[in-house]
């Protein structure tokens, strides 16, 4: 089983993240399992997503607490011990960031790659919406679920010039990244 | 195929596909998705149904009673203040032995004031004469559901299908929804013998003196523990019919000689089943009440034999008192010929996670003195320094 | 220095800020700002009773509370009766402390109603603001009876058979000025020296008072967080909100609209009426009725105001050391 937390703030997609990672291995036959933590609705705050992705069926219901991956969407959010708490050992984390990933790394002792997923959005969809550029990048890193899942689970989604520009934000991203760079790390199984 | 769904959404389905004529509801976290799908049908024309949008929760289980007792099929959702609010009106449902189907997508009862899942709310009207199912999992709220309307019109009670707020509801996981073909064969359209009529008036709610009030209370009670039957076999059908095994009416997971059992209702179940996968021990029988009311006596006693030591892991307290369920337990196992050592505890008030740690830590916890009630997962950290002790009965 | 008494508490504060700020409310939130606008206009000298709804959520989780008055959270159904209880008991003891009502549309149009009724039936001497967002926002946008015609919410969503809301907002004014209280009033966040100033009238009322206070959500009206104030203009200057004050159930005022707006102004700024704005009959229709509803607030209310005067200005800031009360 791999365990995967997203943290990000309110109004980016969170849990809209979580939910298109679990559809996708969904649609490959497998199971999964996403759920937020939650706060009170609104915009801004921290929240936390929870993904589990397995070959047989998924039973426990407590929250993710040794991710890993842990995927930030709001780089502020690092800075909160939560949100790399439990990171498993070879684990390693997707940041949407402008900074180098090798930087972060160092700054936090733990495998980082960065992108500039608010950027790349804003200029692909027209508004700061990272999820999806982030979500390319992790299954590209990790060949979790293959990028054609990622796409076929948005399309339920969203529709017409929405659609269309999310997908060729993947595309765009997923060239740019590293393919399996993470991926034995994505078949060692969390704890 | 199973389909990626949110809980929230895959009980709607399989609501919209048991062909409500109304539904009336109130919006309350962490029930609004539910609602918010069958909006979605209707306006999009997928569902023929009237949504009747209310003022209060009283008001939808007023409006739900209307109907039923008007000839339609009916349906409400709520949880916690909810579930309150609308109690008197529930307690009136039962009474007048009306069928209609309702969720409660479990939350703690304010105060404090939580959103969080918890089962404070449908263990508060365990007693409104209701049948009440919990669901393990968000696969048990689509095929409950759809049970649920069948058993409640061939009993003529309500049914009350509780599923775990957020942990289920919110959650998104691969699920079955069948076929509008497969319920019909199942469902077959509502029918109320009591059903308002001008060409064959009757008057329902009346004022009943106390030479016939006894007699009726105990039909209704009379009713509620025939339910099993109709509960047992509705799992039957529904399960030969789309092809899963329902769960009975207490659920048993382990080895028949076990002498340690955990029992919980919900959620926690999974959670449990994957604990105990991982740590090596002594064998351990976990439990899954699936039937709370009526309260399935005989099912319990057949699922607790052999048992030394039996915990009952309950996501409510009553204040001052044993667990609602703890307390029910005990008095089902007393007369058996060796009841086990009942152990009860709450777990997950308020919405507290409830980690796979939970499973060691309760083996250890009954090997000391514990209190006849208590929170096993309690933060001493967090309580006030000067509190006043009390005497309690220690184990 | 310790606040032991109250003129501590106005001395050590110029302006009085019964709301604090650091609460977690959106950005752009017209509650929030709302809220804030009328304690400063009320004063330290209240007890506050505060139904359930986004207003109490974002301002008090424990252990932090962003309110700096006396301040009290029961359900969601029964602010009417607990501010009826408070002021029975301050009664009572003698003292004058003045009793508000705090409640969003869900908590005084729908399941607040009935309390609301008994409160104003009773002449209870309580302020009874409704911080009105037109939706039940803190469960995530659902509607209430507050949620204009033809409006998108996640219980009457458009759709290929429904328009959105079906029914019209409930017109809760009339209903309220049957009740023939003292004071009646709308106000809104686009116009804060009008809002203070009908707060200060309205404590002065011996008896139920109510004020409505328009207050934009950009989550669930669907518009930028920096839109919230001139959403909330445009809703007054097109006739859609209009502002005015009733005593005993009489209209004695109504605030001129030099420049009145047509109401797509006030509409295609909001995510939640785009499907308005769609080429399909049905459209047209809605927006011709909303238009027409405005129109008929502009009649009914006489609305329409002189040309443009240079001495008319909103911007006058009135605000004194807290309320008549503390003179």
């Amino acid at each position: 089983m791999i365990e995967i937390r997203i943290h990000g703030r309110g109004g980016q997609g969170n849990v809209v993240a979580a939910y298109v990672l679990a559809t996708a291995a969904i649609a490959q036959g497998r199971f999964a399992q996403a759920f937020p933590s939650f706060g009170a609705e609104r915009r801004g705050a921290p929240v936390a997503a929870f993904v589990r992705i397995a070959e047989t069926p998924i039973r426990r219901r407590c929250q993710v607490t040794h991710p890993t991956f842990v995927i930030i969407q709001d780089e502020a959010l690092a800075a909160l011990p939560e949100t790399l708490a439990g990171l498993a050992p070879g684990g390693a984390v997707i940041i949407n960031s402008q900074r180098d990933s090798q930087a972060l790394s160092d700054t936090f002792g733990s495998t980082i790659y960065a992108l500039p997923a608010t950027q790349l959005s804003h200029e692909a969809l027209g508004r700061p919406m990272p999820n999806t550029a982030l979500l390319a990048a992790f299954l590209t890193l990790t060949q979790l679920v293959p990028i054609a899942g990622l796409k076929g689970a948005l399309a339920p989604r969203f529709s017409g010039d929405v659609l269309a520009h999310n997908l060729q934000l993947i595309d765009q991203v997923a060239a740019a990244t590293p393919d399996g760079l993470w991926k034995e790390r994505a078949h060692a199984p969390s704890a | 195929m199973p389909q990626a769904l949110e809980g929230s959404q895959a009980i709607a389905h399989a609501v919209a596909l048991c062909r409500p004529q109304v539904v009336a509801a109130y919006p309350i976290t962490p029930q609004t998705h539910i609602v918010e799908r069958i909006a979605k049908f209707i306006a999009d024309g997928k569902l023929r149904c009237e949504l009747v949008s209310v003022e209060s929760e009283f008001s939808a289980a007023s409006v739900v009673l209307g109907a039923a007792c008007a000839g339609s099929r009916a349906y409400t959702a709520t949880a916690s203040q909810g579930i309150l609010l609308m109690t008197e009106v529930l307690y009136n449902i039962s009474g007048l032995r009306v069928p209609l189907v309702m969720t409660c997508a479990n939350r703690a009862v304010s105060a404090p004031l939580s959103i969080w899942n918890d089962q404070q709310d449908s263990m508060a009207v365990r007693d409104a004469g209701w049948i009440q199912l919990y669901c393990a999992d968000n696969q048990a709220a689509v095929d409950m559901t759809i049970q649920a309307f069948r058993i409640a019109e061939r009993c003529e009670l309500p049914v009350m299908v509780c599923v775990d707020g957020f942990t289920l509801t919110h959650t998104l996981e691969p699920l079955e929804v069948p076929s509008q073909e497969l319920v019909d064969k199942f469902l077959p359209p509502y029918r109320f013998a009591r059903a308002l009529d001008p060409l064959a008036p009757l008057s329902m709610g009346t004022l009943v003196a106390p030479e016939y009030f006894t007699e009726a209370r105990h039909l209704h009670h009379e009713a509620l523990l025939a339910a099993e039957q109709e509960i047992v076999a509705a799992a039957e059908d529904w399960g030969a019919l789309c092809g899963r095994k329902q769960s009975p009416l207490v659920e048993v997971d382990g080895p028949a000689d076990a002498k340690i059992g955990i029992l919980t209702l919900g959620s926690v179940f999974g959670t449990l089943l994957d604990a105990r996968d991982q740590v090596p021990g002594p064998p351990v029988k976990l439990m899954h009440l699936r039937c709370f009311r009526p309260f399935p006596v005989a099912a319990l006693r057949a699922a607790c034999a052999g048992l030394h030591d039996l915990i009952v892991l309950e996501r409510a307290i009553a204040p001052g008192a044993d667990g609602a369920v703890g307390a029910e337990v005990r008095s089902a196992l007393a007369e058996t010929g060796k009841p086990p050592r009942v152990h009860n505890f709450a777990v997950g008030l308020g919405g507290r996670d409830v980690p796979l740690s939970i499973y060691a830590h309760l083996l250890q916890a009954i090997t000391k003195p514990h209190p006849r009630m208590s929170a096993i997962d309690l933060r001493p950290e967090v309580l006030p320094a000067d509190l006043p002790t009390h005497q309690e009965t220690r184990r | 220095m310790t606040l032991s008494t109250l003129h501590d508490l106005r001395t050590a504060q110029p302006r009085f800020q019964g709301l604090e700020s650091g609460h977690r409310a959106c950005q752009g939130c017209g509650q929030a700002l709302a809220a804030r606008l009328a304690l400063e206009a009320a004063g330290p000298d209240v007890v506050v009773a505060n139904a359930t709804g986004c207003l109490e959520v974002f301002t008090t989780a424990w252990p932090q509370s962003a309110w700096r008055v006396a301040w009290l959270h029961s359900v969601f159904a029964n602010v009417g009766a607990v501010a009826a209880g408070m002021e029975s008991a301050l009664k009572m003891q003698g003292r004058d402390t003045k009793v508000l009502a705090f409640a969003g549309d869900g908590g005084t149009f729908d399941i607040g109603f009935q309390a609301l009724s008994g409160l104003l039936e009773r002449r209870h001497n309580v302020l009874f603001i409704c911080y009105d967002n037109e939706a039940y926002m803190n469960t995530g946008v659902q509607r209430s009876s507050s949620t204009p015609h033809a409006a998108t919410t996640t219980t009457s969503p458009a759709g290929v058979a429904r328009m959105g809301k079906r029914h019209l907002k409930k017109d809760i004014l009339s209903i309220i000025a049957a009740h023939h209280i003292p004071y009646v009033a709308t106000a809104s966040i686009a116009y804060p020296v009008d809002l203070r100033k009908k707060v200060r009238r309205a404590i002065e009322v011996d008896g139920p008072s109510f004020l409505q206070i328009h207050s934009p959500c950009p989550l669930g009206w669907g518009h930028g967080s920096e839109l919230s104030i001139e959403v909330a203009r445009l809703a007054v200057q097109s006739g859609v909100f209009p502002l005015i004050e009733l005593e005993q159930g009489v209209l004695i005022g109504a605030m001129p609209i030099r420049e009145i707006r047509p109401v797509t102004d006030y509409l295609k700024l909001q995510g939640r009426f785009k499907h308005l704005f769609t080429d399909d009959q049905r459209a047209r229709e809605e927006l011709a009725h909303l238009q027409a509803l405005a129109d008929q607030n502009i009649e009914a209310y006489a609305l329409q105001g002189g040309p443009p005067d240079a001495q008319d200005t909103e911007g006058a800031d009135t605000v004194r050391r807290g309320g008549l009360r503390f003179m």
